[in-house]
């Protein structure tokens, strides 16, 4: 059952060394003082370092308490969506995460014998985006590029070999224990936010629960490095010849190692499949008898997917496979995790300035848990199509298989994993309902897409303009922005206006020169977008209304 | 397939509507499920109406075989 199962006799002979963090004695220890943080954030997975890291642009303290001195290993998250890299994008890390990683925006699927797919589909359905639809990279890369940004942000620090074991989750602050290999310490915050992965020592502390079903079977997973030329695309077998009557997976990752899945059923001897000789046997039948590779890691998982039925308790707050646990097809983990953090931090920001009631928290439960549903029953159905369980099932899946060879509208229930997407927080209570006629495509709730601008004669990316604050956008028919659109907000919430017209006129308006920004927000003359700190849609009017726009940004902060 | 039946997709929310097929036969023993199919068949037949459409299916699935 464990995520992180064993790598068996299959040795990761060609594993790499992980990147360590020094332990430094923290000062409370000695000091015998409790010291208190705004926020503490509990796991130093990419979900922690990415709240710690979002916190500091908002000039929030944190400090990260993390178990282990080295950034994570074994089989984890490698496919990071476009829209997480958009989120990352704001922090400064995916720079970096898209020059090391691997670019893919295509899946091929494959079904028995046939060496040519049954079908193709293309995730990027919007194009001219800065980022494409997925890049694959190692999860401790992403870790490692994330806490390179820490010493750039004073506002956070992180203390490795730091384990909380105590939690108290008093009424008007959180007080954990914390060990270390040179004693323990008690240090406060006023919200713990909870990111210690799908095991969560916290959410056991506080017997909270975390249910949802497991699924028979059991999936093999090597990471091997080797040289091959085979091209950079999710490739999904059904039924194929080298594993028969079960599905089978390979993708690329940086530095030349590549992901295989075999499944392998529920009634088996996981000692005899994790045997090097059979683990060998199983990617020679697939690769080719002459292969050379090395294991980077082989570990035998069962699939969970599991969720809290509430992510806000009191003062902690639980983010990432803490409160929601999903099956790995569809890249719905990690993805889901960061978009947690998105929409949290700047919530806990103004609740922290005193700007929004505690209530605005709330909100992350209600977005937050609708999107974990949503990923939850994405990856429970590809699953369940994967590993059929009954005949007719059966029966059905493999209809629809052979179905799909000819014909498009069965390709459409060919099920190998539905891949992230943001979520579109359609019913939040934060979202101001449309009253003018509007295309559904940028509705309120959805997170806005990108497109390229320019910027006084540069190139640029419009959500590059947009910061960690309400803003509004503007479309204007000659790049002038009236007095009046600019007086929105207030000095406790200021809400930065920017204009967008498609021809320059002067000032240091957003060209929308190729007019897709036009065309994907439904924009004319006089357009008003509301836009929350975290990129999604708030309100949006044919024509500016100063006293909507206030409701609408009261509406969006809880009060 | 050159005859009228039409192929391209059609169904607004494939994963649903197949979840919904599926969850259809929760706890069904194989004869229970081969008599509701049978019934999802003829009333879907019965609503298209047209034997030429439901033919041409017919003669497609005899040929592919039962595989």
């Amino acid at each position: 059952m464990a995520k992180y199962g064993d790598t068996g006799s299959a040795k990761p002979t060609g594993r790499q060394a992980r990147r360590t963090y020094e332990f430094v004695k923290p000062a409370e220890i000695d000091s015998g003082e409790t010291t208190h943080f705004p926020v503490i954030i509990a796991g130093g997975g990419p979900i922690g370092l990415a709240t710690a890291i979002d916190l500091s642009h908002h000039g929030v303290q944190s400090v990260v308490l993390e178990k282990h001195n080295s950034v994570s290993d074994g089989s984890r998250a490698i496919c990071w969506a476009k829209r997480t890299l958009e989120i990352l994008d704001r922090l400064g890390a995916s720079e970096r995460m898209v020059d090391k990683g691997v670019v893919w925006n295509q899946g091929w699927v494959y079904f028995g014998e046939e060496t040519e797919p049954i079908y193709k589909f293309d995730l990027l359905s919007d194009k001219e985006q800065k980022f494409p639809a997925f890049i694959n990279l190692q999860q401790f890369y992403a870790e490692e590029y994330l806490i390179d940004l820490f010493p750039s942000h004073p506002e956070t620090e992180i203390r490795c070999q730091n384990e909380v074991v105590g939690v108290d989750n008093g009424e008007d602050k959180v007080t954990v224990t914390v060990k270390t290999p040179a004693g323990s310490y008690k240090t406060s915050c006023d919200y713990l936010v909870a990111a210690d992965g799908h095991r969560s020592p916290i959410r056991n502390m506080l017997g909270l629960d975390f249910t949802g079903r497991v699924f028979e079977d059991n999936f093999l997973i090597a990471d091997v490095r080797m040289k091959a030329d085979f091209p950079a695309i999710r490739r999904f077998w059904f039924d194929p010849p080298f594993n028969p009557g079960q599905t089978s997976l390979i993708h690329k990752q940086a530095d030349d190692v590549w992901r295989i899945d075999f499944q392998v059923g529920w009634d088996i001897d996981r000692e005899e499949v994790m045997k090097k000789a059979n683990v060998d046997a199983k990617i020679r039948a697939f690769l080719g008898s002459d292969l050379e590779f090395e294991y980077e890691w082989v570990s035998l998982y069962t699939f969970k997917c599991c969720r809290m039925k509430k992510f806000v308790h009191d003062r902690i707050i639980f983010a990432g496979d803490s409160a929601h646990l999903v099956s790995p097809f569809g890249a719905r983990g990690a993805n889901g995790g960061i978009q947690d953090v998105d929409n949290l931090v700047w919530k806990l920001d103004l609740v922290l300035k005193g700007v929004a009631p505690p209530r605005l928290l709330n909100s992350y439960d209600d977005e937050r848990i609708l999107a974990a549903e949503e990923n939850v029953l994405n990856s429970s159905r590809s699953t369940d199509f994967m590993t059929p369980k009954s005949k007719v099932s059966l029966a059905f899946r493999n209809a629809t298989l052979e179905l799909a060879k000819d014909f498009e509208f069965a390709r459409k229930f060919v099920n190998p994993g539905r891949l992230s997407t943001p979520s579109a927080l359609d019913g939040s209570p934060l979202n101001t309902p449309d009253e003018d006629e509007f295309s559904d495509k940028q509705r309120p709730g959805l997170p806005c897409l990108d497109a390229p601008v320019s910027i006084n004669g540069a190139d640029d990316w419009f959500l590059n303009q947009l910061g960690n604050r309400f803003t509004g956008i503007y479309f204007s028919d000659n790049g002038t922005t009236p007095e009046k659109i600019k007086a929105v907000g207030s000095v406790q919430l200021p809400v930065d206006t920017l204009t967008v017209t498609k021809t320059k006129t002067g000032g240091d308006s957003i060209i929308d020169a190729k007019g897709l920004l036009h065309q994907h927000y439904d924009a004319q003359p006089g357009t008003y977008y509301l836009i929350r700190p975290d990129q999604h849609v708030s309100a949006r009017w044919r024509e500016f209304d100063r006293d909507k726009v206030s409701k609408a940004l009261a509406r969006a902060t809880g009060r | 397939m050159a005859g009228k039946l039409r192929t391209e997709p059609g169904v607004d929310n494939p994963d649903d509507f197949y979840a919904r097929l599926i969850d259809l036969h929760e706890g069904l023993s194989s004869e229970e499920s081969h008599k509701i199919n049978a019934k999802v068949i003829l009333m879907l037949a019965n609503h298209v109406g047209d034997t030429e459409v439901l033919y041409e299916v017919l003669e497609y699935v005899r040929e592919k075989g039962t595989g």
